[in-house]
């Protein structure tokens, strides 16, 4: 099979070899060599092309915007997500139109001043008035849009709330688990040298890391109540991923980032909204992380306060999770 | 290899006819075959010799992407002669996941430092430098030859590292610690990554010699009369990109130093708090974030040390095939070296989530989005050099505008990565891979299409097909756009990049057609190359002798003989009156004017 290939593709280059002598035999019989540069005939092929491609081109984009508009940027289920939403749409309109009549003028021009026998072109080398319009008039947009993303980024990315869900996600190879700071709302401190196959997380043996809440697989947020991410990893460098609330940030061995956002669509409303009954919020992993990097996911339910204070009272909490622990290795 | 550089020195302007009779032949021994083919130190043949090199290490990274393509638009799918040709990476016909990371991280390094940096500077800067300002050759010819060697040896390397028992570096192509840094982190962390770090330290010599060669030459060997201002745009290009390159080279250097350090000598740069292989590491007190600093400090000057040269080479083509002067000539140097300035300062644009100081990340937007206003005087100028042109559509014209088109697609979704707000939600993910693809992919290496179609006749005596480059051209133009216009809606679904499948996601469900989409494009453009590739090296033996001066073109490479000879110019080299864009000058019969024409007396120079 190999050798059939092989032998096919070697025997079309032999005759595309072939083919191309006579091609250029033919030319020299015909009064000397092709024109090497374009002829007019090949321009005007070469130019109303371009003008075709251009319709193609912005036929394409348009019908990618018209086949996956369902698929993009799914709708925001954050406090924050809309802000971004439409940061993004204006910015999106701006670029699409700057992109749309560049092309246009740019295949406008191809067309109209393709080459012809007997034309000259006109000598034009610069014009101071031209080049400022086109320093000034990207400069003016390029302020506002400058002013308007960064009064977005600064809504968004420092932490505020007064009263937070503080949640510790911890990243490691190739999963992650969250921690709930418990009754005293304060996370435990930990320390990675501490780590063993009964305390994933490095946990110190203190009070405030007693009552802490540990859940893999899924974790569970409340409906408009602000949550505050604290991250951390064990090994290299992840990165959390929650592309529904817009919501991401690194999760980096030796120190903690943290992200503020508040959920404002149950999961429950979600499924209803998008007709999908196992429809989930998820975390994803988004900085290449080792083999299984593109399957390092949980789950994130959104619930209303007494859905999500029912669940809490079922989890136990670190303390009676190594009495279980230790109970059952007794029993062993 | 003998003849004495000694010329060169009297060769600063005014001295150039002075001296140009110690130039003939009793000073030329007989050429060995080594002399003349490989350990050469003729500007023309290394120039040569990056070309060659830089097109095989192209068709390796792009048939890896064809097979990384594969495993994304049909999962699971047996190929089995991914078996054939990868052996135990792709047992029954499957790509393994290990060894997908490996080919996205080979890929993106082989595409942006061998086949652009190395391929698109080393090629054309060689060849155009001592050519365009009317030097004999480079100011050091043996560190040229050093240059090429470097670079070859750094591609050996890179090469031979495929072939490791656990496979090569497979971090993705920025090789972030710590899971670079630590084998027990994936198995390409081991020899695989020590081959790339060594590969890469080799290869940043071979730039900086390149580099210091080339601003040297540019200062100081002009001909009579070739002031800056009367330098072809090219030239411009290459200067500041080799500035660019010596200013932040040497970071990417010490980064992997340290690196270098931290992964066999037990020091922790980057290391801190990290358990991992069942043990908790001794070493801490590093950050993973000063490497993400080291590397973006080159990392983003690098996007322009791949995307100046390629602008240089089409603002030269656009010119020449529209038969007008470039517009604006003062404005593009200006944007030029605008564009290299902000370079510098916005590297922290890739970081906005890597948990640096969200005020650090306000700076960074403002610097980033500063860039969009010269690029933006870029694309106007190069619209406004159409204008009213008589536009002759070779090949290379094709290419030229072919390059502003992506330069405008990919440029326009550089405002959204480069907003913090919204590279929140589009950071790492199948928007980014689109938006650089077009950019500083697509984007450059039309200009290097563009370039090689072009002084092809200069490098070889001989045109290329011109029917097979039309074809190409539009099989090439179009697949790219089909590839990487899709793989912004991915993103902008949320699809991130390095997955080797997005199928454990049911979000991703709808999208698999994108990919199927993606990839038939992808293997398109594949082919495409097969035409390129057949029409290069057949023209290189067999295409139709080349006249002199093929594109009627006014900078000096077309007044040399199209014969090699050593110091480019029989007799005198040639002094230079006028700027480089006398094209279609108003009281000239020709519509172009070479730069060794003596000004009119009443002439007016637009250069100076």
């Amino acid at each position: 099979m190999t050798f059939l290939i092989l032998t096919t593709i070697a025997l079309f280059v032999i005759a595309i070899v072939r083919l191309m002598n006579v091609y250029d035999l033919s030319a020299e019989i015909r009064g000397g060599r092709t024109d090497d540069r374009a002829t007019e005939g090949e321009s005007r092929n070469m130019a109303w092309l371009w003008a075709l491609f251009v319709v193609w081109l912005l036929g394409f984009l348009a019908w990618q915007f018209f086949e996956y508009k369902d698929d993009l940027l799914p709708r925001a289920a954050s406090a924050h997500g809309p802000a971004i939403d439409n940061l993004f749409n204006t910015t999106m309109v701006i670029i699409t139109l700057v992109f749309a009549l560049t092309h246009i003028v740019l295949a406008y021009q191809i067309v109209k001043n393709y080459f012809r026998n007997g034309r000259k072109a006109t000598y034009f080398a610069h014009s101071n008035k031209l080049e400022l319009i086109w320093t000034v008039v990207p400069a003016a947009v390029l302020t506002g849009l400058i002013v308007y993303g960064l009064t977005v980024w600064d809504d968004v990315i420092y932490p505020k709330a007064e009263d937070p869900i503080v949640v510790e996600l911890y990243s490691k190879q190739f999963d992650w688990t969250a921690r709930y700071a418990g009754k005293d709302k304060v996370l435990g401190k930990s320390d990675y040298r501490k780590i063993d196959a009964g305390n994933d997380l490095g946990l110190l043996n203190v009070p405030e890391a007693n009552d802490d809440i540990i859940v893999k697989g899924e974790m569970h947020l409340v409906k408009d109540k602000p949550v505050l991410f604290k991250f951390r990893s064990r090994d290299v460098i992840h990165s959390a991923y929650l592309p529904h609330f817009r919501v991401q940030m690194n999760t980096v061995p030796g120190m903690e980032t943290a992200f503020e956002f508040t959920p404002t669509i149950t999961t429950e409303e979600m499924r209803k909204e998008t007709g999908n009954e196992k429809f989930n919020y998820v975390i994803l992993c988004n900085k290449i992380c080792g083999t299984s990097h593109y399957n390092m996911q949980m789950d994130v339910i959104v619930e209303t306060q007494e859905e999500y204070d029912k669940w809490m009272r079922e989890q136990q909490t670190w303390r009676q999770k190594k009495a279980t622990a230790s109970a059952e290795s007794i029993i062993q | 290899m003998e003849y004495t550089h000694q010329p060169e020195a009297g060769q600063v302007q005014g001295h150039a006819h002075a001296s140009s009779h110690e130039f003939d032949d009793e000073h030329h021994h007989a050429e060995t075959f080594w002399s003349k083919y490989v350990f050469s130190q003729d500007h023309k043949m290394i120039s040569k010799q990056f070309l060659v090199t830089a097109v095989i290490m192209g068709v390796l990274g792009m048939l890896m992407s064809v097979i990384f393509r594969l495993q994304l638009a049909w999962p699971g799918q047996s190929f089995p002669i991914l078996e054939t040709i990868l052996g135990k990476w792709g047992k029954d016909g499957i790509l393994d996941p290990n060894f997908y990371l490996a080919l996205v991280t080979i890929h993106g390094t082989i595409m942006v430092f061998f086949v652009l940096t190395g391929g698109l500077s080393g090629t054309f800067s060689n060849l155009l430098i001592p050519f365009q300002i009317g030097a004999r050759d480079m100011a050091s010819g043996f560190l040229n030859m050093l240059s090429y060697w470097f670079f070859f040896a750094s591609c050996l390397v890179m090469f031979l590292s495929l072939f490791i028992e656990a496979g090569p570096a497979s971090g993705g192509w920025t090789v972030y610690p710590p899971l670079s840094a630590l084998p027990q982190a994936m198995s390409g962390s081991g020899l695989g990554m020590t081959m790339w770090l060594i590969s890469m330290a080799l290869f940043i010599a071979s730039s900086l010699l390149g580099s210091l060669n080339y601003i040297v030459t540019i200062l100081n060997l002009r001909t009579k009369g070739m002031s800056m201002t009367r330098m072809p745009l090219t030239i411009w290009a290459f200067l500041v990109t080799a500035i660019l390159g010596v200013l932040s080279f040497p970071v990417l250097f010490a980064a992997a130093l340290l690196l270098i350090f931290d992964r066999s000598f037990g020091t922790s740069f980057y290391l801190s708090d990290i358990y991992i292989g069942g043990m908790a590491l001794e070493r801490n007190g590093g950050s993973p974030i000063l490497y993400e600093h080291l590397f973006w400090f080159l990392g983003h000057p690098e996007v322009y040390i791949v995307l100046l040269p390629a602008l240089g080479l089409t603002s030269e083509v656009i010119a020449t095939n529209a038969r007008k002067p470039i517009f604006g000539y003062r404005a593009m140097v200006a944007s030029l070296m605008a564009i290299a300035f902000l370079s510098i300062i916005v590297w922290g644009h890739h970081m906005f989530i890597s948990g640096m100081n969200p005020f650090l990340g306000s700076v960074f937007v403002f610097t980033t989005l500063l860039v969009a206003i010269p690029s933006a005087v870029k694309v106007f100028n190069y619209i406004t050099t159409l204008w009213k042109g008589n536009i002759h559509f070779t090949p290379a014209m094709m290419y030229a505008i072919g390059m502003v088109s992506f330069f405008i697609s990919g440029g326009v979704t550089g405002i959204i990565l480069g907003d913090s707000a919204l590279d929140i939600n589009v950071h790492d993910t199948y928007f980014v891979v689109g938006h650089f693809h077009l950019v500083m992919g697509s984007a450059a290496i039309f200009g290097m299409f563009a370039g090689v179609y072009h002084w092809f006749p200069r490098m070889y005596g001989r045109m290329m097909n011109k029917k097979l480059g039309y074809a190409h051209f539009w099989l090439t133009f179009i697949s790219a756009y089909g590839v990487f216009f899709p793989m912004h809606f991915l993103g902008l679904a949320g699809v991130p990049r390095r997955y080797y499948t997005n199928t454990e996601f049911p979000l991703f469900d709808n999208l698999v057609d994108i990919n199927v989409l993606v990839t038939s494009f992808a293997i398109l453009a594949a082919v495409a190359q097969a035409i390129f590739l057949f029409n290069f090296f057949y023209s290189i033996f067999k295409g139709q002798k080349s006249p002199q001066n093929p594109w009627h073109s006014n900078t000096l490479e077309w007044t040399a003989p199209v014969e090699h000879i050593h110091g480019n110019w029989p007799g005198a080299i040639p002094e230079v009156h006028r700027w480089a864009y006398d094209y279609s000058k108003p009281g000239y019969e020709e519509d172009y004017v070479l730069q060794t024409v003596p000004l009119r007396p009443d002439e007016k120079d637009e250069g100076h």
